[in-house]
């Protein structure tokens, strides 16, 4: 495979409702920011650009199928090829490898994966059904299943389990919502207390309001592209900015639809084929999980994601990461729920299965210099969604993914300030960054590492 | 004292428009204007019905309507699913269809909801559960009644339960649903 540059992204400001624009003319925002960015015309870079990859969710919220075609003659890429990838709330996640694999192959040079949703043209509790169908409609959604709920199973599972609090998962609100009051691009820029977020209405206990990201209207572009490719863009004109930022592994794991068929395997299973490189060589960590499984926990089961740790395994072995918390100096992961993100700190090793609700109150995961309002017993070690996150930002879902990969280019990049406007949220000398999609209960899940050249 | 609602509640419908304002002339000016126009915003209904098909798994919902529950199991391993799949994930193979009736079951997770899709949002707060089963090595979604939904408690996980039929069977997985063992007739 040949090396990948992420050189450049932009991004539509996500909002409840964009009545002004088409969802083509919303991408060409988030599209013609990136290009900008690099200091091409649409026309030049039209001349040099291979293809695209198109990133949306759902067919029913527009009423309108083969919407990507649309956003592609939108932009003026006819007849270049294309092609649509769709896989839940992954969607921009697996465009953006999608891209990357273009690339890496040989079969372009440069690449552009832009993704979208227009979430806003049924009313709420419609746009729950909508995504209650991305569910078994034989099982699980006639029961009233709907995201909220089946979320709110796991943690109920996982507080039972492991002791996680409702208070531990408020912190991770807190911070993602006050990482955003940063962040230009975020619907939601409020300041709350544990308290607010605990006092917000139920929606399925013990998960409140607060605790949950809400639906947006957005669009997000990156720009990827090889050596000639990159050698070619400069040559017309562009300015790609330095440091370059490179992807350097990439990992994809997947789960069954229904929750209920959740494998629930042995301890020795669990090392054998789950296992971090790290906790499979900690005598400590093995003891520490040969406890739990004495106590009767079984792995997966509802409570975590094998197919977030097996994508976060494989990206970690690709980009050659051994201890994930120490050497990535930031993580955008995909916080639909502040459950989720507990859940997914202990799918991506930042701490064992079990202590990621421990983990969301220690401070590990909040930016320094910013004043969260909270006690926090330990320091910053690797600050997760720094931009705010799904739960802050909004989550239109074709667009949520590469908004990460946008934010992530960004840091590491170091011009937080020059697209924010305002330096809070960029994370000092951040040399190597993972952005993490996920989709329905744990269904397809990718984790993309992107490292600063130099 | 009851929290009095701020706000009132947001919904489509209205009158019927007619006549859009446009410019009376369609000058240079005029149009120029025409883009600092607020978007036009138009309701679309859309209803279909859909001729689904349970297939492989129809043999449970005619269990249901007959009030037996029903799992498949791989011949071979004995792996069950509560929840009933055609062939294991496994070993690639054919179940074959058990009876799990009274098999003793507990509380595996559940979740109280107080919104739903809109679908069911008039039947809010409902209890939602998966249950496990002695002998099954997967789970099933369930609704839970018997219980206070206003009293959730985790304490509920681990609660033994018990099947209970629908009379009249709609042939949904909602015509079984759990009950706290020893609540009902």
């Amino acid at each position: 495979m040949r090396p990948v540059y992420a050189i450049s992204g932009g991004v539509s400001k996500f909002a409840k409702a964009r009545p002004d624009k088409t969802f083509q003319a919303v991408v060409k925002e988030a599209y013609d920011y990136a290009l900008a960015d690099i200091g091409l015309e649409a026309a030049a870079f039209t001349r040099l650009v291979d293809g695209s990859v198109a990133s949306y969710f759902s067919d029913h919220f527009s009423r309108q199928l083969m919407a990507g075609i649309m956003a592609q003659d939108y932009l003026g890429l006819c007849p270049k090829p294309s092609h649509r990838v769709e896989g839940g709330g992954a969607t921009g996640g697996l465009c953006f490898q999608e891209a990357w694999k273009s690339v890496a192959s040989g079969h372009m040079d440069v690449c552009v994966a832009y993704g979208f949703e227009t979430m806003s043209h049924v009313e709420t509790w419609k746009g729950n059904e909508f995504i209650a169908l991305a569910s078994d409609v034989s099982w699980d959604y006639p029961v009233g299943g709907f995201y909220s709920g089946y979320y709110a199973m796991m943690v109920t599972r996982h507080m039972k389990e492991f002791g996680t609090t409702p208070e531990q998962m408020a912190h991770i609100s807190v911070k993602n919502h006050i990482n955003a009051f940063a962040n230009p691009y975020a619907q939601k820029r409020n300041r709350y207390s544990i308290e607010d977020v605990r006092r917000a209405p139920m929606v399925a206990w013990p998960l409140t309001r607060l605790d949950i990201c809400v639906m947006s209207d957005g669009a997000a572009a990156t720009l990827l592209a090889s050596d000639d490719g990159l050698r070619r863009l400069e040559q017309a004109g562009a300015r790609v900015r330095r440091p370059l930022v490179r992807v350097t592994g990439i990992g994809r794991g997947t789960d069954a639809m229904r929750m209920s068929d959740r494998p629930h395997v042995d301890y020795d299973t669990f090392m054998t084929e789950y296992a971090t490189e790290q906790e499979r060589s900690s005598d400590d960590t093995r003891a520490y999980y040969k406890r739990l499984w004495d106590h009767g926990t079984r792995y997966p089961g509802v409570h975590s994601f094998r197919a977030g740790r097996t994508a976060g395994n494989m990206a970690y072995r690709h980009a050659g990461i051994h201890d994930p918390l120490k050497e990535l100096d930031f993580i955008e992961l995909h916080d639909a729920y502040t459950s989720s993100e507990v859940q997914t700190y202990e799918d991506l090793g930042l701490c064992r299965y079990g202590e990621g609700g421990p983990f969301a109150a220690s401070g590990k995961a909040f930016l320094p210099g910013i004043d969260y309002g909270l006690k926090l017993p330990e320091k910053p070690v690797c600050p997760v969604n720094p931009s705010g996150g799904l739960i802050a930002c909004g989550h239109p879902v074709g667009a949520t993914g590469l908004m990460q990969a946008v934010f992530a280019i960004w840091q590491l990049q170091g011009a937080i300030q020059h697209h924010f406007g305002d330096p809070s949220l960029q994370v000092r000398n951040s040399q190597r960054g993972a952005i993490h999609s996920h989709a329905g209960t744990g269904t397809y899940v990718t984790v993309t590492i992107l490292e600063r050249e130099g | 004292m009851t929290k009095l609602p701020d706000q009132a509640p947001e919904s489509l419908g209205g009158y019927i428009v007619h006549g859009v304002p446009f410019p009376l002339e369609t000058d240079p000016e005029s149009l120029a204007f025409l883009k600092r126009m607020a978007p036009i915003q138009i309701e679309q209904g859309y209803r279909i019905t859909y001729l689904h098909s349970y297939a492989q798994d129809s043999p449970w919902f005619a269990g249901a309507a007959n009030r037996r529950l029903l799992a498949t199991r791989a011949p071979s391993s004995g792996y069950t699913y509560a929840t009933p799949r055609g062939h294991d994930m496994h070993s690639g193979e054919a179940t074959e269809w058990i009876d799990i009736t009274d098999r003793p079951a507990r509380v595996h997770a559940f979740t109280v909801c107080h919104f739903g899709s809109e679908e069911f949002l008039p039947e809010t707060p409902y209890v939602l559960a998966l249950i496990e089963f002695d002998g099954v090595d997967t789970l099933f979604l369930t609704r839970l009644l018997g219980v206070d939904p206003d009293q959730a408690s985790l304490d509920w996980i681990g609660m033994a339960v018990r099947p209970r039929f629908l009379r009249n069977s709609k042939l949904k997985p909602t015509d079984v649903y759990f009950l706290p063992k020893g609540r009902g007739a």
